[in-house]
This record gives structure tokens, C-alpha cells and sequence, in this order.
């Protein structure tokens, strides 16, 4: 059996839905973009202004043609990544605007050799099913930098990709970066390699770019993720129940214009919802709540059948010591456990705003054990003791038998060298090293055995007459990170 | 004189119950007590225990705003008997707070407005998504000691700098101190766009609103 967590009693979740619905309808959704508005009052909406109030039959249509699943396609077309049922993977956060640098101790802003470093962690760790556009490069203009971002994590990696735009032009460009990886649009609607996560702004509320991306997205045939993000207490109702509804009017709302820009077009039930701190006044990314609502508003999109995202794995912490270990590990578990398809937030520290490697290879531990745990306990042999007991009687020498070689590896989780089991006397002289300076020399390792997926000339080329042009009329007069 | 009400009014800010605010606020008019008074003897010694209190870690942030509400419950009743009388509130500084353009967070920005206004500050709050024309107008037509630019999103920090901008070139910059807050600034930032200063939160907000006015020639 596979163990499951479900934070929301099943007669709750109707409750949830039909209270979503009714917001719908009052106080509506704030929408700003004139075509989107359209859009919905072609199709029974009402309009007054930028207020949209979305009929319930209207959201229940857009419900009926979103598909149930879907893949992410790695680079040589297998399909790697599974949106759908309750498969969960994980893949490294990416909201960073800062780098942590284990070595110094301090957070900086993060550049493009940052960003190629955590791809390269990230390609080394099969947990990580998925890479991300994992941090804003500051030696990129920022008018070129979502599309920059994702032409270094191709350039890099063979895995999926989970990325986002932040200008409209920023989603056409990546679009044409993607399809000249795939080897054109239709490969591209085929077999596609990324997503985009789109947020709408909490409460209710999408802005301009934001809707226009959705229906972009949904036009192009390139999967879109809604990353809802209400902050319960601060811009959502400060019980985690109101939070999940206003999530689940969110997520409906932006399913309803994704779905009529292009009907069938896939979309992700996600987000990054989170508790706001009383104290602090700061987004609580490592808090239990958070990983509750992460959990429920997960459950709720599974009882509509729909793929799932959430934002776990995060810390509030600013340095790789105990609480970030803590909160990625829980939430970790809470998010396995819940059958999250993708679970974005792995390597983050303080909140969500600073990447680092050295976190990005503990988080890996968490993962691997939370994805053990997920396995439950089976009976993978005939009889479950007494075969072996048959051979050993009582001597106990389990560690001489056959079952035990062919199937240790898959009983247990095998941790990497950041996770320390050893004697004392051996952890000593091997210099008494604690998480971080384990994670630290695991980081050093993975790098010297990372190497670069050969893309084929043509491939590269492809990419290359994309981004050239784009870089050069931005300014930038070399590539960084190449 | 009026101890009792005084202390009434205290509570009831430390309660955040805007409508017992009300009450008591319509009671001492009723009484004939100096609103300023009752403002500066009974409702501010509440948000000064809430304040205390809040950086104490006793009480959390929505006491702090509920307080700071309660307050402008309590100014709003007491606010025409001040003009009929000619009295003003002794303001520590006039301030002009908002959010950028292109940046729709409000909850940052919120607190420190309540934060300046509960320890004395005249704050003039132009909202969220506001142009540097907007700024600029308002910080002369209320002839604005500080400006404080809030910006949540790495995409809208630099509205902050064109605020600088546009207060350098309309020549307001000789009188007018800058501050600037919000997640992703920093000290260095707020050196390279040329503001006066930068605020980690809404305590460290207030703590350089007033070191600014030190700067400007006001007593500590």
C-alpha cells in the first residue's frame, strides 16, 4: 500500500468548492485584461469594468475539457515527468533572486554561473525529476531574463523544466526557444519539455500579463501551471480552510480562461499557497500550515481529477543548519505523502528568495527518504520470514543470504554521503564535519561528474538563432554561462 | 481630570475595539475635554502599549493594525472639534508613503504607515501602483519631509529610483528625505538609487524616519 495524507475531511471538500464558486459570482474575479474579460463575457460571463463574475456552468464547461494528464518530455522525447493521478516528483524552487554562498556564508544576488551551477546539482540528482529556471540572473538585462533563464537550463540539461515568463513577449520568445529545441511547434505541442507557472495575484485578481500569459499558453498548446498564492491571514482569510477556497476560486478562474483561449490545452492545479507570520509580517514557506495547505489545496484539485502543484521544501531559514532541514523535511513527507505531481521549492532558503546548491543535495535526502516512505512496506517476497529463517536458522546471518543482496537496495533508501551514519570515531577523523560542510563537499562532487548532454550542432545552433539576436538588442554583448 | 476615561481609552486601542473608540471619543467631546488630550493622554498611550508590546513579541501584527484602525477611529471622531478649536497635533514629520508603479502590494506599506502614524507621524498614504508624478505632487503640495517608496517585486524596485529621479529634477530634493523598504531592497540599493536611507520593517522604518529628521534639524 501506498501511504496517504489527506488534511481535508471528504465532505469538507464540496463545501470548499461550492463556497469557490460563490466567490466567483461575489465578489467576482478582478481581471485585467480587456481580451480575457471578452473572452469570458462572450462565453456568459458578466462584466462590470475589470469585475468578472464567472457562472458556475461556465467554470464547470472549462473543468470538463482540461485534460486529466499529461508529460513533460526529456530531451530524447521520453515522456519523464507525469502531471496526473497521484505520481509524485519533485523539482528544485525557482523564485530566487538571491544565491546563498555557502562558502562565505552570505546571500548574494544570484548571476548566470550561479544558475548553471544548481542545473548541473540538479541534473546529478535523479530525485529532482524536473529542472527549473531555478534563479533571475542580475548579469542579464532584465528584459531578456526570463528567456535567458530557460536557454541556459536547455543548454545545460536533459531533464523536463518547470519555468515561467515575465513579459509577454518574454512567453512568445521562450515559446520559439522551446519549439527550436524540440524541432518546431508541433514537436513541441507533442512532446512538451516545460511548463510555465502563472500566478495569479491574491485576492482574485489577475493582472494584465498574467491573463494575457494564460491564454497565450493555452493558444500555443504549451502547458501552464497556476500557481495561486494566497498568504492566509494577509491576502487570503486567516483560517487555512477560507485560504483553500480562495485558492480553489483562483485556480477555477484561471482554468476558465485558459480553457477557452484553447480548449484541451493543459493546466496544472498549483500554487504556493503559505501562512503569513504575526510576527514578522514575512511569508512562512517552511511553516506546518503551509505545508497543510499545500496539502489540502492539492486534494481539492485531485477531487476534481485535475494535475497538481504545490510549493514545498522551502525554508525560512538562511543557512543550511537545523530548521532548514527540519522544514524542507516535513514538508517533504506532507507533500509525498499527498501525492503532489510536482512539488516545486527544493534548495530555497530565506522564504523563497535565496537558491543554493548545498541545500538543493540535503533536500535530495529528504526527498529520497519521503519517496521511500511513499513505497509503504510490501510483501515483496513469497514468504515474508520463514524462507530465509529456512537457511539461517538461528546463527542470524541474514547479511550471508542471496534475498539479502538482490534486495537491500530497493528495502531501503541509500543515502548519499550528506547524510552521516558512521561510527564516531570514524565521523572524527573524518574531520567531524557537520550537514553543511557535508553538503558542501557533495556539491564539489556532483559538479566534477556533471558533464554537458551533448544538444547535436543543429540543436545548438537552433538555440543560438533565438537568443543571439535577443541578447545582442538587449545589450549584452557576450553570453554568460555558456 | 478624566483619569478614568483616559484610561478607558487606552484599553480600548489595546483591544482594537473601534467602536468603544467611537463611544469614548463622543464622550469626552460631550464632556468638554480637549480632544487633543484625549488623543495624546488616553487613545496614543494604547498604540504606544501595542507598539511596546508588539516589539516585545507579545502582541502580533494584526493587534498592531487593529490598534493603528483604532486610532484613526478615534481621530476621525475628534478631528472637527480639532479644527473648530485651531489645534493641530504636534507631528514628529510629514510623510508621503506608497507602493511604485506596476507593484499592487499594499501590506508592507500598510504597517509602516501605521507604524509612523501611531508614533507621531502626519502620513500622507497615496496607496499602492502610484507614478512619480504622483509622489512628487503630493510631497510638495503637503510640503513632505520624507518620502517613503515601497517595492515588493525585483521588477519594480527601479520605479523607486525614477521616484529619486523625478524629486531631484522638480528640485525637491534639498527638503525632501527618501526611504526605501520592501523584500528584495537593500542597504546597497537604496545607496546606488541615491535614497537617504532603508527600513528592514516597520520598526526599523520608524527608526530611521526619525534619524531623518534628526538630519533635517529636528530634535531627537
Amino acid at each position: 500500500m501506498t501511504p496517504r495524507l489527506e488534511v481535508l475531511e471528504r465532505a469538507l471538500i464540496p463545501r470548499i468548492l461550492e463556497e469557490a464558486f460563490g466567490l466567483l459570482d461575489e465578489p467576482g474575479v478582478r481581471v485585467q485584461a480587456p481580451r480575457a474579460v471578452e473572452l469570458l463575457t462572450a462565453n456568459g460571463a458578466t462584466a462590470r469594468g475589470e469585475v468578472v463574475r464567472i457562472p458556475e456552468p461556465l467554470v464547470r464547461q472549462a473543468l470538463a475539457t482540461a485534460p486529466r494528464e499529461f508529460h513533460l518530455h526529456a530531451r530524447d522525447g521520453r515522456p519523464t515527468v507525469r502531471y496526473g493521478g497521484d505520481t509524485v516528483q519533485f523539482d528544485p524552487g525557482s523564485s530566487g533572486v538571491q544565491i546563498f554562498d555557502a562558502e562565505r556564508g552570505e546571500h548574494r544576488p544570484s548571476c548566470a554561473a550561479d544558475l548553471v551551477r544548481l542545473v548541473q546539482v540538479a541534473e546529478m540528482l535523479p530525485v529532482y525529476a524536473a529542472q527549473s529556471t531555478a534563479v533571475v540572473c542580475c548579469d542579464v538585462p532584465q528584459e531578456i531574463g526570463d528567456l535567458y533563464r530557460l536557454f541556459l537550463v536547455l543548454w545545460h540539461s536533459d531533464k523536463p523544466i518547470v519555468t515561467g515568463a515575465f513579459t509577454a513577449s518574454g512567453t512568445r520568445l521562450m515559446i520559439d526557444l522551446l519549439a527550436a529545441d524540440s524541432g518546431g511547434r508541433d514537436a513541441l505541442v507533442a512532446r512538451p519539455r516545460a511548463v510555465f507557472d502563472v500566478c495569479p495575484s491574491p485576492p482574485l485578481h489577475w493582472s494584465e500579463f498574467a491573463a494575457e500569459n494564460l491564454m497565450d499558453l493555452a493558444r500555443a498548446g504549451v502547458p501552464a501551471e497556476i500557481v495561486s498564492v494566497p498568504m492566509a491571514g494577509a491576502t487570503a482569510p486567516v483560517t487555512l480552510a477560507g485560504a483553500v477556497v480562495q485558492h480553489a476560486a483562483e485556480c477555477l478562474s484561471g482554468i476558465t480562461i485558459h480553457q477557452l483561449a484553447g480548449p484541451g490545452a493543459p493546466v496544472v492545479w498549483g500554487g504556493a499557497p503559505a501562512i503569513f507570520d504575526m510576527r514578522t509580517g514575512t511569508t512562512a514557506m517552511g511553516a506546518i500550515e503551509t505545508a497543510l495547505l499545500g496539502a489540502a489545496c492539492a486534494q481539492v484539485g485531485k477531487s476534481l481529477e485535475l494535475p497538481t502543484h504545490g510549493y514545498l521544501c522551502g525554508s525560512d531559514a538562511k543557512c543550511i543548519d537545523a530548521q532548514a532541514g527540519m522544514e524542507a523535511g516535513m514538508a517533504a513527507l506532507v507533500g509525498a505523502l499527498s501525492g503532489i505531481n510536482m512539488i516545486s521549492g527544493a534548495g530555497m532558503l530565506d522564504f523563497l528568495a535565496s537558491q543554493s546548491a548545498e541545500k538543493l543535495v540535503v533536500d535530495a535526502e529528504a526527498i529520497g527518504a519521503a519517496l521511500r516512505l511513499r513505497r509503504g512496506v510490501t510483501a515483496s517476497t513469497d514468504s515474508l520470514a520463514a524462507a530465509m529463517f529456512a537457511q539461517t536458522g538461528l546463527n542470524g546471518e541474514f547479511l550471508k543470504l542471496r534475498e539479502t543482496r538482490q534486495l537491500f537496495r530497493t528495502e531501503q533508501h541509500l543515502p548519499s554521503s550528506v547524510i552521516d551514519r558512521s561510527t564516531l570515531r570514524a565521523w572524527q577523523e573524518q574531520g567531524g564535519r557537520d550537514t553543511a560542510a557535508r553538503a558542501g563537499a557533495r556539491v564539489a562532487q556532483l559538479l566534477a561528474s556533471y558533464e554537458r548532454p551533448a544538444l547535436g550542432t543543429g540543436r545548438e545552433a537552433a538555440l543560438l538563432q533565438v537568443i543571439e539576436p535577443e541578447a545582442r538588442r538587449s545589450g549584452l554583448d557576450r553570453l554568460p554561462g555558456l | 481630570m478624566h483619569e478614568e476615561l483616559f484610561a478607558a481609552m487606552r484599553q480600548s486601542v489595546i483591544d482594537g475595539d473601534t467602536d468603544r473608540v467611537r463611544q469614548l471619543a463622543q464622550q469626552s467631546l460631550d464632556l468638554g475635554v480637549d480632544p487633543l488630550d484625549a488623543i495624546n493622554l488616553g487613545f496614543v498611550r494604547g498604540v504606544n502599549y501595542v507598539g511596546e508590546q508588539f516589539g516585545l513579541g507579545e502582541m502580533f501584527l494584526p493587534d498592531l493594525v487593529m490598534g493603528g484602525e483604532a486610532m484613526k477611529a478615534a481621530v476621525a471622531v475628534l478631528e472637527p472639534e480639532m479644527t473648530r478649536r485651531g489645534s493641530r497635533r504636534a507631528s514628529l514629520g510629514t510623510v508621503v508613503l506608497g507602493t511604485v508603479k506596476g507593484d499592487i502590494h499594499e501590506i508592507g506599506k500598510t504597517l509602516v504607515q501605521t507604524m509612523l502614524t501611531a508614533t507621531g507621524f502626519l502620513v500622507h498614504d497615496l496607496g499602492v501602483d502610484v507614478p512619480a508624478e504622483t509622489f512628487v505632487a503630493r510631497a510638495r503640495e503637503v510640503d513632505a519631509d520624507i518620502v517613503g517608496l515601497s517595492a515588493l517585486l525585483t521588477t519594480t524596485m527601479p520605479a523607486q529610483r525614477l521616484v529619486v529621479q523625478a524629486l531631484e529634477r522638480e528640485g525637491l530634493r534639498p527638503r525632501v528625505r527618501v526611504m526605501v523598504g520592501g523584500a528584495p531592497v537593500t542597504r546597497e540599493w537604496a545607496v546606488e538609487i541615491g535614497a537617504d536611507g532603508y527600513g528592514e520593517d516597520a520598526m526599523a522604518a520608524v527608526t530611521l524616519a526619525r534619524t531623518l529628521m534628526v538630519g533635517k534639524g529636528a530634535a531627537p
